[in-house]
C-alpha cells in the first residue's frame, strides 16, 4: 500500500528504515522538524538519497567555499560553482562548459556500464548548460597493471568510455591511465566532458536548472523511468565495499548511448528555438533530485504527477520511481504556448516526452500518485540545505615519518650503463609505457575538429571553423604528492595541468577538479582533503585561474586502506589561432633544444622511486607557481610568434622521459647534452616542476633566447634534433626504435586478449 | 555539384563528410532518414556512426529508412554512392554490395592511422587516385571485419572491384585484407575507413583521403 501524506499524518510513529537507507538518527530527526510530522516512505526516499554524500556534499561543503571566497578576480567565468557546469568566455562570442566527474565505485562493481554511465552523466551536464558537447576524457585509477582484478577492471572501464562515447559520437582527447596499489579494490574513472555555446549578447544561450513562472510545465523526456540504478547514490557512493554481503551489481545503472546522441540532438533544437525557461539532467537521485533542484531553484513550488511517469517496468513503486538512476533522461520547464512545438521537436527525435507537472505558487514539491498526496516538502530543505558536518580532522600520525624517510636512501644510477639500464626499465613500467592500446579504442576523430589529442600534452580542439579559434584541456593529478603533503599536492596537479595547456599554445583560464578521497570520517582522510582544498584554492588565486565546478567523491577505500589522496585537476585554456598549436614531437632535424626552468634533486614521490623501487616517501617537489606563470607566458607567446616547432611538459620521469616522449612521437631522434654542474642522474629523473622541452628552429633561436633573457627565464641549450637515437652525450644512447617498442609493449602483454580462433584469421 | 550525405538517428561523422565535400568544392546537401527525397542531388554519402544504436546488426535497421528506397533506385540508375564504415554496413545489408562486416576479430573497438594501398583507381569515388597508391586515413570502427565466401571474394578480386586494401597488420580480420569494394558498375561504393577525416592537415593524419571527395567530381563532369 502506498503511504501518504495522510497515512503519515494518521500514523506518526510508524517504524521507518531510514537507517537502511543511509541516514543518521540525528538527520532523521531533524527531517520531522522540518516536515513537523513523519515523513513519508517517498519523502524519506527523497531526503535520503539527496542528503547522500554524493549530492549534498555534506562533509566537503565547509571547504568547498573556499573556491568561492578565494576565486581570482576575472572577466572570463560566466556561471562558477553551483550550477551543473560552469561557463568561461574564450571569446569571439563563444564561451566553453566543462566539468570532471567521477563514477568511482560503480566502475569498480560493473566496470563496463560503470564507466559508460560516467561518461553518459557528465555529457549531459554540460548538455544541460545549453552547450554542444564536443568533446570528453578521462583520467582513469587502477590497481597495479599486472594484479589479476586489474585484468578484470580495465578492459572493461575502457570499453565502457569508449563503447559510450564513440556511440555518442564525441571525440576522446586525453586524460590519464595511472596504476598504484591503493586503486587495487577502487578504481578512479573520472570522466570530463567538454562543450561550446554561443551566450549571446542577452546570455540567453546559457541555460539554467529552474523552474519558474506559474502555470509553466514540467516535461520528463528522454528514456523511460526503470527499476536501475536504485539507490545507486546513497548506496554504492556513499558507502565502503565489503568482502562480504549480498551483490550490489543491480545497483548500478545501465547506460544507452543512442538515446543519448538523440538526446543530444533533440535538446539542442529545443534551445536554438528557444523553447525551454530551465533545464535540469537526471543523474544521481534521479527524479527526486531534478524536481527538487529545478523547484528550488525556481519560484519555490511544484506539483507532479508521479503516476504519469513512462516506466520500462510498470511494477516499479512511487518510491522506486523518485530514487531511479536510469539514464539518458532530462527535466525542462515549458512555457504553455510552446509546449506543442516542444513536444514536436521531440518526436522528430523519436524522443519520448510527458508533462508530468507544473509550477505552483505554493512553495512547495508535491507529488502525487493516483490522486493522493505522497510528497509535500519545502524543495530547498531537499535540493539546498541539507546537512552540513565539521569532520574532525589531523593531521596523520604517520605523517612526519613518512616524509622523514626521502628516496636518499635508495640506489642511485651512476654510469652511463646504469642510467641507460634505469631509463629503459622506466620506459617499460605501467605508469610511463604507452597508453595507447586503451586510447586507440576511443575515437578522438569524429567531429572533425580534433587538433591535438592524447599522448599530446593538451587535448586540443577547433571551435570556430572560420576564425580558428580554439580550446584545450588538459587534466592532472599526482596521488602519491598528494600523499606526501595533500596541500603541495593538490597544487602540483594544478601546475601540472596549467603547465600542459600553455605547452601546446594555450592560455590558461578556468579549472574543474574530481577530489578523490577516502573516508571522510576518518581525521586523517578528512585533513588530507582540508589541505588539498586549501592548496588548491590558494593556487587557483595565484595562477588566476577561477574553479567553475566540479565534483567530490568521497569513501574510496578498500577495507580500511584509503586510495592515495588524488585531486584529479582540469584546466581549461584558449588558443586564438590554433593553427599556430605547438606539438610535442621532435620532427625537423637540426632544430635546437632548450630545457626551461631549473632543476633541483628532487625525487620525493617520483615515478623512478615508484616504479623502479617501490618507494614513497620525503617530500614532493617544491611548488613554484611564479615559475609556473613565467614559463607559461613564454611558451603561449613563443607558439604565438612561431618561434616553437615542438614543446613538451616535464613531469613524471624527468627530462629523460620527456626526451624519449618526443623521440618516440615521430620516430625522430636527438643528441642531448646534460647540463653542468648538476649530477647526470637528477638531470634527467628529477621531477622539479616549472620545466619543459622546447625544439626552436635554427632561424628562430635568438629571437627565442632574447626572449627568454627578456622575462629571466632560465634556459639551457641541450641538444640538437638529430638522426634516430637518442643519444645523451657521454652517457649512453638507445636507438629510438628500441625506446618506441619498449613503450609500446607494456600494455598490450598484459591486457591484449588472443585474436579469435574463427575461420576469419584463416581467410 | 550537389553531394548528399544523409542523416539517420544515431550518424556521427554526417557533418565530417558535408566538410569533406565542401572542402573537395562542391555542395553539401543534408539529407534526412525519414525523407523519401534526394533533393536531386549528383552523388549521395552514408556516413560513419551507429545508426539506430546498431543495437540489432549494423546497418540491419538503417536499409529500411525511407531515404533508402531512393539511394537503392538511384545506385540502380547509376548515382554515385559512398558508404563510409556504417554506410558500407548498410550498403551491405541493403544488398547494393556483397558481404557483410562482423565484430573486429581483436574483440575491440580500434581507432587508428591506418596505411592503404588504392586498389582500383576506376571507381567513380577513387578516379583521381593510380592504382597501387598508398595513402593513409583514419580507421575507426567496433564491427569492420569484411567477410563473404570464396567464389565471391574471387569475384570481387576478378573483377577488380577490392577498391582498397589494409597495408601492415589487418587491424580487423578483414579476408584478404579488404578495407573496401565497389559495385559492379565501379559507381557504388564501401570503405571501411574514414577518409573524411583525413581533408584537412590540421585535424587528420594528411589530406590522403581527400581523393574521394575529388573523384566523384571529375567522375561526375566526365559522365
Amino acid at each position: 500500500m502506498t503511504d501518504t501524506v495522510k497515512a503519515a499524518q494518521d500514523a506518526p510513529d510508524a517504524e521507518q528504515p531510514y537507517r537502511e537507507l543511509g541516514l543518521k538518527d540525528d538527520e532523521y530527526a531533524r527531517i520531522r522538524e522540518i516536515l513537523g510530522r513523519r515523513p513519508t516512505s517517498s519523502e524519506l526516499a527523497m531526503y535520503s538519497v539527496m542528503w547522500s554524500e554524493h549530492c549534498s556534499y555534506k562533509s566537503s561543503k565547509v571547504h568547498l567555499r573556499q573556491f568561492g571566497e578565494k576565486a581570482p578576480q576575472t572577466d572570463a567565468l560566466l556561471v562558477g560553482v553551483g550550477e551543473n557546469a560552469g561557463v568561461v568566455d574564450i571569446g569571439g562570442g563563444w564561451a566553453a562548459v566543462f566539468k570532471v566527474e567521477s563514477h568511482n565505485h560503480p566502475s569498480y562493481v560493473e566496470p563496463y556500464q560503470g564507466a559508460a554511465t560516467g561518461v553518459g552523466g557528465i555529457v549531459r551536464d554540460v548538455l544541460t548548460m545549453g552547450a554542444r558537447p564536443i568533446g570528453v576524457m578521462d583520467p582513469l585509477r587502477f590497481g597495479p597493471a599486472d594484479a589479476p582484478d586489474t585484468r578484470r577492471v580495465l578492459p572493461g572501464v575502457v570499453a565502457g568510455v569508449g563503447g559510450y562515447g564513440n556511440c555518442l559520437g564525441l571525440p576522446n582527447i586525453g586524460g590519464e591511465v595511472v596504476f598504484d596499489e591503493t586503486y587495487a579494490g577502487n578504481p578512479l574513472v573520472n570522466a570530463l566532458c567538454v562543450g561550446v555555446l554561443k551566450p549571446g549578447e542577452d546570455g540567453k544561450g546559457i541555460k539554467l536548472a529552474h523552474a519558474s513562472g506559474l502555470g509553466n510545465l514540467v516535461v520528463l523526456f528522454g528514456a523511460r523511468t526503470g527499476g536501475d540504478g536504485i539507490g545507486g547514490v546513497s548506496v554504492l557512493a556513499s558507502e565502503t565495499f565489503e568482502s562480504t554481503g549480498p551483490t550490489k551489481r543491480p545497483a548500478v545503472q545501465v547506460g544507452d548511448p543512442f538515446m543519448e546522441k538523440l538526446l543530444i540532438e533533440c535538446c539542442l533544437e529545443l534551445f536554438a528555438e528557444d523553447l525551454v525557461v530551465g533545464i535540469q539532467d537526471l543523474g544521481g537521485a534521479g527524479i527526486s533530485c531534478a524536481t527538487s533542484e529545478l523547484a528550488s531553484a525556481g519560484d519555490g513550488g511544484m506539483l507532479v504527477d508521479l503516476d504519469r511517469v513512462p516506466l520500462r517496468d510498470p511494477s516499479l513503486a512511487p518510491e522506486e520511481i523518485l530514487m531511479s538512476e536510469s539514464q539518458e533522461r532530462m527535466m525542462a520547464c515549458v512555457e504553455p504556448k510552446h509546449i506543442e512545438r516542444f513536444l514536436a521537436v521531440c518526436k522528430k527525435w523519436d524522443i519520448p516526452a510527458t508533462v508530468i507537472g507544473s509550477v505552483t505558487d505554493t512553495g512547495r514539491l508535491q507529488i502525487d500518485w493516483h490522486g493522493e498526496r505522497i510528497v509535500d516538502v519545502p524543495p530547498r530543505t531537499v535540493a539546498h540545505e541539507g546537512p552540513v558536518y565539521e569532520r574532525p580532522y589531523a593531521r596523520p600520525g604517520d605523517q612526519d615519518a613518512l616524509q622523514a624517510s626521502g628516496p636518499e636512501s635508495l640506489p642511485r644510477p651512476s654510469t652511463g650503463e646504469e642510467l641507460r639500464a634505469e631509463l629503459l626499465k622506466l620506459v617499460a613500467a605501467p605508469n610511463v609505457a604507452s597508453k595507447a592500446w586503451v586510447t586507440d579504442q576511443y575515437d578522438r576523430y569524429v567531429l572533425g575538429g580534433t587538433v591535438l589529442a592524447q599522448p599530446e600534452d593538451s587535448g586540443m580542439l577547433r571551435v570556430d571553423e572560420e576564425t580558428n579559434l580554439g580550446l584545450a584541456i588538459a587534466t592532472d593529478g599526482n596521488g602519491r604528492f598528494a600523499r606526501l603533503d595533500p596541500y603541495a599536492g593538490a597544487q602540483l596537479a594544478l601546475s601540472e595541468a596549467y603547465r600542459n595547456v600553455a605547452t601546446t599554445g594555450a592560455k590558461p583560464l578556468a579549472v574543474t577538479n574530481c577530489l578523490n578521497f577516502g573516508s571522510p570520517e576518518d581525521p586523517a582522510v578528512m585533513w588530507q582533503f582540508a589541505e588539498a582544498v586549501r592548496g588548491l584554492a590558494d593556487a587557483c588565486l595565484e595562477l588566476g585561474v577561477p574553479v567553475t565546478g566540479g565534483n567530490v567523491s568521497f569513501y574510496n577505500s578498500t577495507a580500511d586502506v584509503a586510495i592515495l589522496p588524488t585531486p584529479v585537476v582540469g584546466v581549461l585554456g584558449v588558443i586564438d589561432d590554433v593553427t599556430r598549436r605547438t606539438p610535442m614531437a621532435f620532427d625537423a632535424e637540426g632544430d635546437v633544444i632548450y630545457l626551461l626552468g631549473e632543476t633541483r634533486d628532487e625525487l620525493g614521490g617520483s615515478e623512478w622511486a615508484h616504479s623502479l623501487h617501490g618507494h614513497l616517501g620525503g617530500l614532493p617537489p617544491k611548488v613554484d607557481l611564479a615559475a609556473e606563470k613565467l614559463l607559461a607566458e613564454v611558451l603561449i607567446n613563443a607558439s604565438r610568434d612561431g618561434l616553437l616547432d615542438a614543446a613538451h611538459d616535464l613531469a613524471d620521469g624527468g627530462l629523460a622521459i620527456g626526451l624519449v616522449e618526443m623521440a618516440i612521437r615521430q620516430g625522430r631522434g636527438a643528441r642531448v647534452w646534460l647540463p653542468e654542474g648538476i649530477d647526470p642522474f637528477v638531470a634527467l629523473f628529477s621531477e622539479s616542476v616549472a620545466r619543459a622541452v622546447v625544439v626552436v628552429p635554427r632561424s628562430e633561436e635568438v629571437r627565442f633566447t632574447d626572449m627568454c633573457i627578456a622575462r629571466r627565464l632560465p634556459h639551457t641549450r641541450i641538444g640538437v634534433v638529430d638522426g634516430d637515437t637518442l643519444d645523451v652525450q657521454g652517457q649512453f644512447s638507445v636507438p629510438v626504435e628500441e625506446l618506441r617498442a619498449t613503450h609500446a609493449a607494456t600494455l598490450p602483454a598484459i591486457f591484449e586478449p588472443a585474436r579469435d580462433a574463427s575461420p576469419l584469421n584463416a581467410g | 555539384m550537389r553531394i548528399g550525405v544523409v542523416t539517420f538517428p544515431g550518424s556521427l561523422d554526417d557533418g565530417d563528410a558535408r566538410r569533406a565535400v565542401r572542402i573537395a568544392g562542391a555542395e553539401p546537401v543534408a539529407l534526412w532518414h525519414g525523407d523519401a527525397d534526394l533533393k536531386s542531388v549528383d552523388a549521395v554519402i552514408l556516413p560513419g556512426g551507429f545508426s539506430y544504436g546498431d543495437y540489432l546488426r549494423c546497418g540491419a535497421i538503417a536499409r529500411f529508412a525511407p531515404v533508402m528506397s531512393e539511394v537503392i533506385a538511384g545506385a540502380k540508375r547509376g548515382l554515385p554512392v559512398l558508404g563510409i564504415c556504417n554506410g558500407f554496413q548498410i550498403l551491405c545489408e541493403a544488398h547494393l554490395l556483397p558481404g557483410a562486416l562482423i565484430r573486429n576479430d581483436v574483440r575491440r573497438f580500434v581507432c587508428k592511422d591506418q596505411r592503404l594501398r588504392i586498389e582500383s583507381a576506376s571507381t567513380a569515388w577513387t578516379s583521381d587516385y593510380s592504382a597501387g597508391q598508398e595513402i593513409v586515413v583514419p580507421l575507426k570502427n567496433g564491427e569492420g571485419g569484411f567477410v563473404a565466401d570464396e567464389a565471391t571474394l574471387d569475384r570481387l578480386e576478378g573483377e577488380g572491384r577490392v577498391v582498397a586494401r589494409y597495408l601492415g597488420d589487418n587491424p580487423n580480420g578483414s579476408y584478404r585484407d579488404i578495407a573496401g569494394i565497389a559495385s559492379e558498375d565501379g559507381r557504388v561504393v564501401g570503405l571501411m575507413p574514414h577518409p573524411e577525416h583525413a581533408v584537412e592537415e590540421l585535424t587528420g593524419p594528411g589530406t590522403d583521403g581527400l581523393g574521394f571527395f575529388t573523384s566523384v567530381l571529375t567522375s561526375l563532369v566526365s559522365a
